[in-house]
C-alpha cells in the first residue's frame, strides 16, 4: 500500500506541470466572452496584468505542490527509521517567509494601483458618450448625442472611446414624487474582451469605458445577480467601422414606415390599440408611444436577439414570445417586472408579428 | 469544575433524569454529548447542501439545462451557500470545539453549560426556520449574500427572504452565546499549568474565532433588522428610491462576510496544526509564529471586506487601499503554510487517513489562496469577479480548506469520541475520490470563469465554449457524492465492529489522549498538572542532545491506563466529582425564539400572536432556566 501511495503521487507530480499548459491551453478555445482574448485596451491591460500574478502564482503553486509531494516522497514512514530530529522552529527561515512574500506582494502592488487609477481615467479625445440602462433584465442604451436609443444590442464606432453611464431604473414601478422613473436592482455590465465588468447601481452613475480595436460583435451578459432571470440579462456589442456606424446611426433615427395594408397593417392598429403595447414600448412616428417600460422597438428587425439579446429575431420566436412571455422567459410581470401575457388571439399575434417583421 | 449546590426554589418541571435515549440528548449539557448533536446535524445539513449542489451541477451538465426552473435553480444556490456557510462548517467546527476544547485545556466542562446548549438549539431551530420555508411557499431566492434591493418585497415576492432573514438572525444568536461560551472557557478553565502559550493551536484558533464571530455576529443582525425592517414596516435603509443606499447593504454585508471567512477557515487550520505533528512525530514548526499568524489574520481580516465590491464603483483610491490590505493578508496566510511544510520536513510522516486530509489541506488551500491574491490585483477582478473564477475560489478555500481539515479531524479525533477507529481503507479511498472528485468539480471552474461564464445563472448558451468543462465538473461532483459515501459506509462499518481503538493509537501528543474514551462525564477524574507544550508527548518522551527522540521508560502512559481503570466506574459520583445536571430549559427557551421567528416572517398577514406565544415559551424558559441550580444535590 505504501509503495502503491508513492507511485500515485509521483503520478501527481509529473501531471502537475503538463496540467498548468492544459490550464493555460483550454482557455484559448473559441469562447465569445474569453476574458484573456482581449479587444480593447482596458480588458487588455487588465488581462495581461493577470497573466503576470498568475506567473508569479503558478511558481509559488509549484513550489508549496512540490515540497508537499518532495517532504511525501522522502519523509514518509519507513519501518527501522530513527525517530527524527525534533525540529521546533527556525527564526532565520521563518523571517523569510515572511519577508520574502511581502516584499513579492509590494511587487505585484505597484502596477496594479497603476492600472487602477489608469482605467479609472475619464478619456478626453473623441468621446462617445452612452447612457446605459439596467432593467429587469435588459438593457437601453441612449446616445444623448446622437439623439437616438436602442436596446441590447449596442453599437459603437471602432477606435473611439465610448464613455458608459450606467443607470438602474424600473420605469413599470411607481417612482418616488419629484422622479421621474423608480429605481431598479443592481446589475453589472460586462462584455469580458472590451472591459471588465462595473456594476450598475440604484441611485448612482458609475462610469466604464470600452474600446473595440476592431470591427465585429462581442457578446457580454449581466454580472450581478438580479434576480429571477439574470440568466437572460445578456447584451451584444456591435463595433463598426466610423461609416458603417453612422449609417446604422441614421437608420436608428428614422420613424417607422406606417404599413398601409394587409396583416402588417392590422397589426400595426394592434399595437397602437388592442394590444396595448405602446404603454411600455417606444416607437418613432407613432403619437404617444415613447414609454421606456420595455424596449424602443422601432427598429426591432436592425436586432438579431430580443429579450435581452437571449432569442433570434424569428416570427416564430416572437409569435411564441407574444403568446407568453414567461414561458420563454422567466419574469414576474405581475410584479411589474416584466412583459405581461396580452389576452390575443393566435390570428391577431400572426398580424402582430407581421407588423414588427417590418420594422427594419 | 466546583459548583456551589444551594437549595432548589419550586420549579415548573422535574428536573430530567433520563441518562439515555431521547430526553437525556434534549436535555444534555454536557459539552460532549453538544459536541455531537453539534457534528451529527451538521453533517445532515452536509448531505442536503451537497443534494442542492448536486441537482445544480446536473442543470448545469449541459447548456440551457432543463433540471431546473430559475426560480428552482435561484432557491438552490441561495440554499446550497447558506446551508454550507450558517449550518454546515459554522457548526462542524463548534461540533470540534464543543467537544475538544474542554478536553485539550484539561477542564470537565465549558464554563456555561446550558448556555452551551441553548447555543446548539437556538442553531438548530434557525435551521429549521430556514429549511422550513420549502413548506411554506418557497425558499429563500436572493442569494447567500442576499444583495439589496433585489431582496425587497418587488423584486422578490413571496417569505422566502424572510425565512432567510429570521433564520440567520435565530443562528446568529447560537453563534454570540457560543462564542462567549468558549472565550470564557478557554481563558478561565485552563488546567493548572496550561499557560496560553501551551495551549494547542486548535484552542488558539478557536479562540480567536470566537472574537472573530463576537463582533461579526452583530454587524450582519443589523444588516438582517434592516433589511427586515425594508422588507416588512416600510423603512428606507437600502431603498434608493427614498434615499436609502444599497451599497450600505453590501458593506455592512461583507464587513460581516469577510471575518466570516476565516470563522470557517481558522478552525480547520487548528486542526491540522494539530494532526502534522502527530503524524509527522515532530513538534509543530514555529508554534508562536502559527499561533500569531491566526491572531494577525483575525485582525487584518477586518479591513479587507470591500475586496468583495471591487465593482461596485467605490472609486480608484478605495480599491487601492483594500488591493493591498487583501494583498498582505496572504503573508500570514502564507507563514502558516511555509510552517506546516517544515513541519513535516524531516518528520516520520505515517500517512494515516488523518494526515492524508492535513496534506491534501495544505495542497488545496494554497490554490484557494493563490486565486485569492488574483483578486487583490483589482484590474483583474473587474473581469473575474462574479464569475466561475470566483466561485472556484472560494470552494478551493472553504471545501478544499475547511471540509478537508474538518475530515481529517473526525478521522482524526473519532477514537476519543467512539473509541474506535474509523476503517484506514474506506478513508483512503474517501480521500482519494474526493481529492480528485472536488479537482474535477472546482479545478475547471477556474478555466470557465476566465472564459468568461458568470455565477448564479440557471442557464448557458451553445457556443459559449463552456459545454466541455461544465461537463466535467458535474462528473467531478457525482465523484465527490461517491466519496461521501465511502465516509458513510465507513462510519456504519465502524460502528458494527466490536474492536475497539487503543487508548492512544496515534501516539498522540495532547490531552485527549490521556483519558478514557470515550471519555467519562466528568472527562478527567483528577484534574491534570501541565508542565509543557504537547504535555502527553512529553511524558512520553524527551529528546537527547542532538533533538533525538528518547522513549521514556515506564513513562507517562501509565497514568494513561490508570484513568482507563477508573473510567470503567459507572460515574463520576465516585470521585466525589459534581456535573451540572441536564435541563429542558435551554431547548425550551430555543423552541420559543423559533415561534417568535415565525411570527416575525409571517408578521404582515396577521401573525403577530405566534411572536406573543413565542415571547411567553422564551421567558418560562428563561424563568425556569434562572430558578433551577446549575448542579443538583445527589
Amino acid at each position: 500500500m505504501r509503495r502503491g501511495l508513492g507511485g500515485h503521487l509521483r503520478c501527481l507530480r509529473v501531471a502537475a506541470i503538463p496540467a498548468v499548459f492544459v490550464f493555460l491551453a483550454s482557455c484559448a478555445s473559441n469562447a465569445p466572452q474569453d476574458t484573456l482574448s482581449p479587444d480593447g485596451p482596458i480588458a487588455r491591460k487588465e488581462g495581461n496584468l493577470f497573466l503576470f500574478v498568475f506567473a508569479i502564482a503558478a511558481v509559488v503553486f509549484v513550489l508549496v505542490q512540490g515540497l508537499i509531494i518532495a517532504t511525501v516522497v522522502r519523509h514518509r514512514h519507513r519501518p527501522g527509521r530513527p525517530d527524527p530530529i525534533q525540529v521546533h522552529g527556525n527564526t532565520k527561515l521563518e523571517l523569510g517567509w515572511t519577508i520574502v512574500p511581502a516584499l513579492l506582494l509590494v511587487g505585484v502592488a505597484f502596477p496594479t494601483v497603476f492600472t487602477i487609477f489608469d482605467i479609472a481615467k475619464e478619456p478626453t479625445k473623441n468621446v462617445l458618450p452612452v447612457e446605459v440602462y439596467g432593467h429587469l433584465w435588459w438593457w437601453e442604451y441612449r446616445y444623448p448625442t446622437l439623439g437616438i436609443s436602442t436596446a441590447n444590442e449596442l453599437h459603437i464606432p471602432i477606435k473611439t472611446d465610448v464613455r458608459l453611464s450606467l443607470h438602474s431604473i424600473e420605469p413599470g414601478l411607481p417612482a418616488a414624487k419629484g422622479e421621474e422613473f423608480a429605481t431598479g436592482v443592481i446589475h453589472s455590465f460586462w462584455v469580458p474582451k472590451l472591459a471588465g465588468k462595473q456594476d450598475v447601481v440604484p441611485g448612482r452613475v458609475n462610469k466604464l469605458t470600452i474600446r473595440a480595436e476592431r470591427a465585429d460583435t462581442y457578446h457580454g451578459q449581466c454580472a450581478e445577480y438580479c434576480n429571477l432571470s439574470h440568466a437572460n440579462m445578456r447584451l451584444r456589442v456591435v463595433s463598426q467601422e466610423q461609416a458603417g456606424f453612422d449609417g446604422w446611426v441614421a437608420q436608428q433615427r428614422k420613424p417607422i414606415d406606417v404599413p398601409q395594408s394587409g396583416d402588417a397593417a392590422a397589426g400595426f392598429a394592434l399595437f397602437k390599440g388592442k394590444g396595448t403595447c405602446i404603454g411600455c414600448h417606444t416607437m418613432q412616428g407613432v403619437q404617444g408611444a415613447v414609454a421606456r417600460v420595455g424596449p424602443n422597438l422601432t427598429h426591432l428587425m436592425g436586432r438579431e436577439t430580443f429579450a435581452g439579446a437571449t432569442f433570434d429575431i424569428t416570427p416564430e420566436n416572437l409569435h411564441k414570445w407574444i403568446e407568453n412571455p414567461s414561458a420563454m422567459k422567466p419574469m414576474r410581470p405581475e410584479k411589474g417586472t416584466g412583459m405581461p401575457k396580452i389576452p390575443l388571439s393566435d390570428n391577431e399575434i400572426s398580424q402582430l408579428v407581421a407588423f414588427l417583421t417590418t420594422l427594419k | 469544575m466546583a459548583v456551589a449546590v444551594t437549595r432548589a426554589p419550586a420549579r415548573p418541571f422535574a428536573r430530567p433524569k433520563a441518562e439515555h435515549g431521547f430526553w437525556s440528548w434534549i436535555s444534555t449539557v454536557d459539552h460532549k454529548r453538544i459536541g455531537i448533536l453539534y457534528g451529527v446535524t451538521a453533517f445532515l445539513f452536509f448531505l442536503v447542501g451537497g443534494i442542492e449542489a448536486l441537482l445544480i451541477r446536473g442543470q448545469l451538465a449541459q447548456p440551457n439545462g432543463k433540471v431546473l426552473t430559475a426560480d428552482e435553480y435561484n432557491q438552490l444556490f441561495t440554499m446550497h451557500g447558506t446551508t454550507m456557510v450558517f449550518l454546515v462548517i459554522m457548526p462542524l467546527a463548534a461540533a470540534f470545539g464543543n467537544y475538544f476544547v474542554p478536553i485539550l485545556i484539561g477542564a470537565r466542562d465549558v464554563a456555561f453549560p446550558r448556555l452551551n446548549a441553548f447555543g446548539y438549539w437556538v442553531f438548530l431551530a434557525g435551521g429549521g426556520l430556514l429549511y422550513s420555508s420549502f413548506l411554506f411557499g418557497g425558499a429563500p431566492n436572493g442569494g447567500w449574500f442576499g444583495y439589496a434591493p433585489q431582496t425587497n418585497p418587488t423584486f422578490s415576492p413571496g417569505h422566502g427572504i424572510d425565512f432567510w432573514l429570521v433564520g440567520l438572525v435565530v443562528t446568529g444568536i447560537g453563534s454570540l452565546t457560543a462564542a462567549a461560551n468558549f472565550i470564557v472557557t478557554t481563558l478561565n478553565l485552563r488546567a493548572p499549568g496550561m499557560t496560553l502559550m501551551r495551549m494547542p493551536v486548535f484552542v488558539w484558533m478557536n479562540l480567536v474565532v470566537s472574537f472573530l464571530l463576537l463582533f461579526a455576529i452583530p454587524i450582519i443582525t443589523v444588516a438582517l433588522f434592516e433589511l427586515y425592517f425594508d422588507r416588512n414596516f416600510g423603512s428606507n435603509f437600502f431603498n434608493a428610491n427614498l434615499g436609502g443606499d444599497p451599497v450600505l447593504w453590501q458593506h455592512l454585508f461583507w464587513l460581516f462576510g469577510h471575518p466570516e471567512v476565516y470563522i470557517l477557515i481558522l478552525p480547520a487550520m487548528g486542526i491540522v496544526s494539530e494532526v502534522l505533528p502527530v503524524f509527522s512525530r515532530k513538534p509543530l514548526f514555529g508554534y508562536s509564529v502559527v499561533v500569531f499568524s491566526g491572531i494577525a489574520i483575525g485582525f487584518m481580516g477586518w479591513g479587507v471586506w470591500a475586496h468583495h465590491m471591487f465593482a461596485v464603483g467605490l472609486g480608484p483610491v478605495a480599491n487601492s487601499a483594500f488591493a493591498a490590505s487583501t494583498m498582505f493578508i496572504a503573508v500570514p496566510t502564507g507563514v502558516k503554510i511555509f510552517n506546516w511544510l517544515a513541519t513535516t520536513w524531516g518528520g516520520d510522516l505515517r500517512l494515516k487517513t488523518p494526515m492524508l486530509f492535513a496534506l491534501g489541506f495544505i495542497g488545496m488551500f494554497t490554490i484557494g489562496g493563490l486565486s485569492g491574491v488574483t483578486h487583490s490585483i483589482v484590474p483583474s477582478d473587474y473581469q473575474q469577479t462574479d464569475t466561475y473564477y470566483i466561485v472556484a475560489h472560494f470552494h478551493y478555500v472553504l471545501f478544499g480548506g475547511a471540509i478537508f481539515g474538518l475530515f481529517s479531524g473526525a478521522y482524526y479525533w473519532a477514537p476519543v469520541v467512539t473509541g474506535k477507529l474509523l476503517d484506514e481503507k474506506l478513508g483512503k479511498a474517501h480521500f482519494w475520490l474526493m481529492l480528485i472528485g472536488f479537482n474535477l468539480t472546482f479545478g475547471p471552474m477556474h478555466v470557465l470563469g476566465l472564459q468568461g461564464q458568470p455565477r448564479r445563472t440557471y442557464q448557458y448558451p451553445k457556443g459559449m465554449g463552456w459545454d466541455f468543462w461544465n461537463l466535467i465538473s458535474t462528473i467531478g461532483a457525482l465523484t465527490i457524492a461517491l466519496s461521501i459515501l465511502m465516509f458513510i459506509i465507513n462510519i456504519l462499518k465502524t460502528a458494527r465492529n466490536p474492536e475497539r481503538a487503543p487508548q492512544d493509537p496515534w501516539d498522540g501528543r495532547t490531552l485527549e489522549w490521556t483519558i478514557p474514551t470515550p471519555p467519562p462525564e466528568y472527562n478527567f477524574a483528577e484534574i491534570p498538572v501541565v508542565h509543557s507544550r504537547d504535555d502527553f508527548w512529553h511524558r512520553k518522551y524527551t529528546e537527547d542532545e542532538t533533538g533525538r527522540l528518547v522513549r521514556i521508560p515506564a513513562g507517562g502512559s501509565d497514568d494513561a491506563e490508570d484513568h482507563e481503570h477508573h473510567g470503567h466506574e459507572e460515574h463520576g459520583h465516585g470521585h466525589g466529582i459534581h456535573m451540572p445536571s441536564p435541563s429542558y430549559f435551554p431547548a425550551l427557551a430555543s423552541l420559543g425564539i423559533m415561534i417568535v421567528g415565525y411570527g416575525a416572517i409571517y408578521l404582515k398577514s396577521g401573525h403577530w400572536w405566534l411572536m406573543a406565544i413565542g415571547g411567553v415559551v422564551v421567558l418560562a424558559g428563561i424563568f425556569g432556566w434562572g430558578n433551577e441550580p446549575l448542579a443538583e444535590e445527589h
